[in-house]
């Protein structure tokens, strides 16, 4: 059967070519290798690597947590794959046989609830803005991570949270979460504070020695945003990428960040620049060891370069 | 290991030979049908193909003097920027712009008359390709450099944001033009609102920008552009002139449709 072989050629064309590249992981080693940290009594962070998408990291770029409140475990974000939800909740069960009673999506980016799958059981919430979005972008999201991420993906389906998060107090057990909307990152960022250790889980809000990522961002609400968070005092802040701090850091370095992006946009607009002439411009040294700089500089400019480009068209 | 006998195997050893001929028969289309002088440097099985359409009749040779510059990665598909400078020519008279692995490879023709023979604009790119900028000289010889951007694609074949929002018909034709200082040189940058819909969506005919000139009030031409399918929603354009014109310049246009761009440009 001609058609047979032709398939079978291609076959194996593709399995020279996967052999050749360097390919993601074997199946029998699909495996996150998830090591809950504990950050705070009760309190835990599985920390990704700070580093960009890819099937060396599984797409694990992202950290999440969890919450043992003596009345059950509230998840915050579920990590980029099934795969990455089945091995949180294994992991969580190693730690507390509390059953999971609540998952949180602090935002809708893809890293932060693909693994929703493994909680179809669970409360699944988030802010109805985050709610509306994911329900438009997931599919587009999902397409883009089986394409960087292969076999990591596997089986991934998308799990919409359904119940909206309200912000202020939320009780479980003996903890008090407290719930905040703030916007800028994307239009609906939530942040959690738990009230008795004081570790704050800011979300996409804040990125530790790594390039933020922009495709939803506007950085005038954003660096408003930072500025509200510089005045929360917090025992640990655990950003969802890059490294958790006992202090300020990560919120100046964003701030900073995003403002040089702005600055440095504003004014080769009104410099007549194109994109390639944005994208050719020298990074400052302060900003050079920071992880995924290459990849997401370009995503920031091609991002968030049209509306400082047509202002300065229009002279305004 | 008896592997030979397993009909599995058979297969992979038929397979690999087909796939080798493959790669063979590629490689020598590439070394007999390629008339242009010099070295394909992404040795594309489609740059003979493309020859023979856009310049056939002509010499043609590959040459680094023509800069291409784009992204490794097309972050958007819908807007891949690139930036062409054959100034290292001397006299440019006509520059075409082609991306082999489009559906549509032609996306502009750029006439540099009395500006430099350097052009930025978008467009939307498909799947990964070379992108060629095509350079006629004073000597009658195309000199072609190329870069490679690589994609994911689909640029080509999904809606415009404007068209997807129904926008589009509230801006057709608008356009903003401005002048910026850029060292001993000026800059103009153009922006003309247009959907530019390459006809490859379903339900979608293609609609788009053919034509702009800029002429001063004199009626003298400094640049015109033949655009295609390909350059991107709403276009901007980059060009770079000796000195900033002492008058105004005249904008005109028109798309597919018969639908006019008229605008002054004050310098």
């Amino acid at each position: 059967m001609p058609g047979r072989w032709r398939a079978a050629a291609r076959n194996a064309c593709v399995i020279a070519w996967a052999a050749l590249s360097a390919g993601p992981a074997p199946a029998a080693e699909l495996d996150y290798r998830l090591q809950p940290r504990q950050v705070a009594e009760g309190v835990y962070v599985f920390e990704g690597a700070n580093d960009d998408f890819s099937t060396r990291n599984g797409c694990n770029i992202i950290n999440t947590g969890f919450i043992v409140t003596g009345a059950g475990v509230v998840v915050i974000n579920t990590g980029p794959s099934r795969l990455y939800g089945e091995q949180q909740r294994a992991a969580i069960r190693r730690v507390t046989a509390e059953p999971v009673v609540r998952v949180l999506n602090l935002n809708l980016h893809p890293d932060y609830l693909f693994g929703n799958q493994a909680y179809r059981d669970v409360p699944i919430s988030a802010l109805p803005g985050t709610i509306r979005d994911m329900r438009a972008e997931a599919p587009g999201f999902l397409d883009n991570l089986y394409r960087i991420c292969g076999d990591w993906m596997k089986g991934t389906e998308f799990v919409p949270a359904a119940v909206p998060a309200e912000t202020g107090e939320l009780r479980v057990g003996e903890r008090v979460l407290r719930l905040q909307r703030l916007e800028g990152h994307t239009n609906d960022d939530l942040i959690v504070m738990d009230a008795r250790s004081g570790v704050l889980f800011a979300g996409g809000l804040v990125f530790h020695t790594r390039i933020p990522t922009t495709p939803h961002a506007r950085i005038g609400p954003w660096i408003e945003a930072l500025d509200r968070l510089r005045q929360t005092s917090f025992s640990v802040l655990v950003p969802s990428h890059g490294h958790l701090a006992a202090d300020a850091s990560g919120i100046d370095q964003t701030r900073d960040y995003l403002a040089w992006l702005d600055s440095t946009l504003d004014a080769a607009a009104r410099q007549g620049r194109d994109l390639n002439e944005v994208l050719a411009l020298p990074m400052p040294a302060r900003f050079r060891n920071f992880a995924a700089r290459e990849p997401e500089y370009v995503r920031n400019v091609t991002h968030l370069y049209g509306p400082y480009e047509r202002r300065a068209l229009e002279g305004r | 290991m008896v592997a030979a006998n397993f009909p599995g195997a058979l297969v992979i050893r038929l397979s690999e030979i087909l796939c080798r001929a493959a790669f063979l028969s590629l490689v020598a289309t590439a070394r007999v049908a390629g008339a242009a002088e010099g070295k394909d440097p992404y040795d594309s099985g489609q740059w003979s193909g493309m020859e023979e359409e856009f310049l056939r009749g002509q010499k043609v040779a590959f040459d680094e003097r023509v800069k291409v510059t784009g992204p490794r990665f097309a972050e958007d598909a819908m807007n891949v920027p690139i930036s062409l400078d054959a100034s290292a020519l001397g006299d440019v008279r006509r520059v075409m712009v082609l991306v082999d692995r489009n559906p549509i490879r032609k996306v502009l023709e750029f006439f540099p008359l009395r500006t430099r023979p350097t052009l930025a604009f978008r467009f939307k790119l498909q799947q990964s390709s070379p992108v060629r900028v095509a350079a006629l000289g004073a000597d009658g010889v195309w000199r072609v450099g190329s870069t490679w951007v690589e994609a994911t694609g689909g640029g080509c074949t999904a809606p415009g944001a404007t068209r997807a929002s129904g926008t589009w018909h509230q801006t057709l034709g608008q356009s903003q033009a401005r002048f910026f200082g850029q060292g001993d040189a000026t800059r103009l940058r153009l922006r003309v609102m247009h959907p530019m819909d390459t006809g490859l969506v379903a339900g979608i005919p293609a609609f788009y920008l053919e034509e702009l000139a800029l002429r001063d009030e004199a009626g003298t031409e400094y640049l015109k552009l033949q655009t295609f399918e390909p350059v991107s929603e709403n276009p901007v354009f980059s060009f770079d002139l000796p000195a900033k014109p002492v008058g105004k310049l005249v904008l005109s246009g028109r798309d597919n449709n018969g639908n006019r761009v008229d605008a002054g440009v004050s310098p």
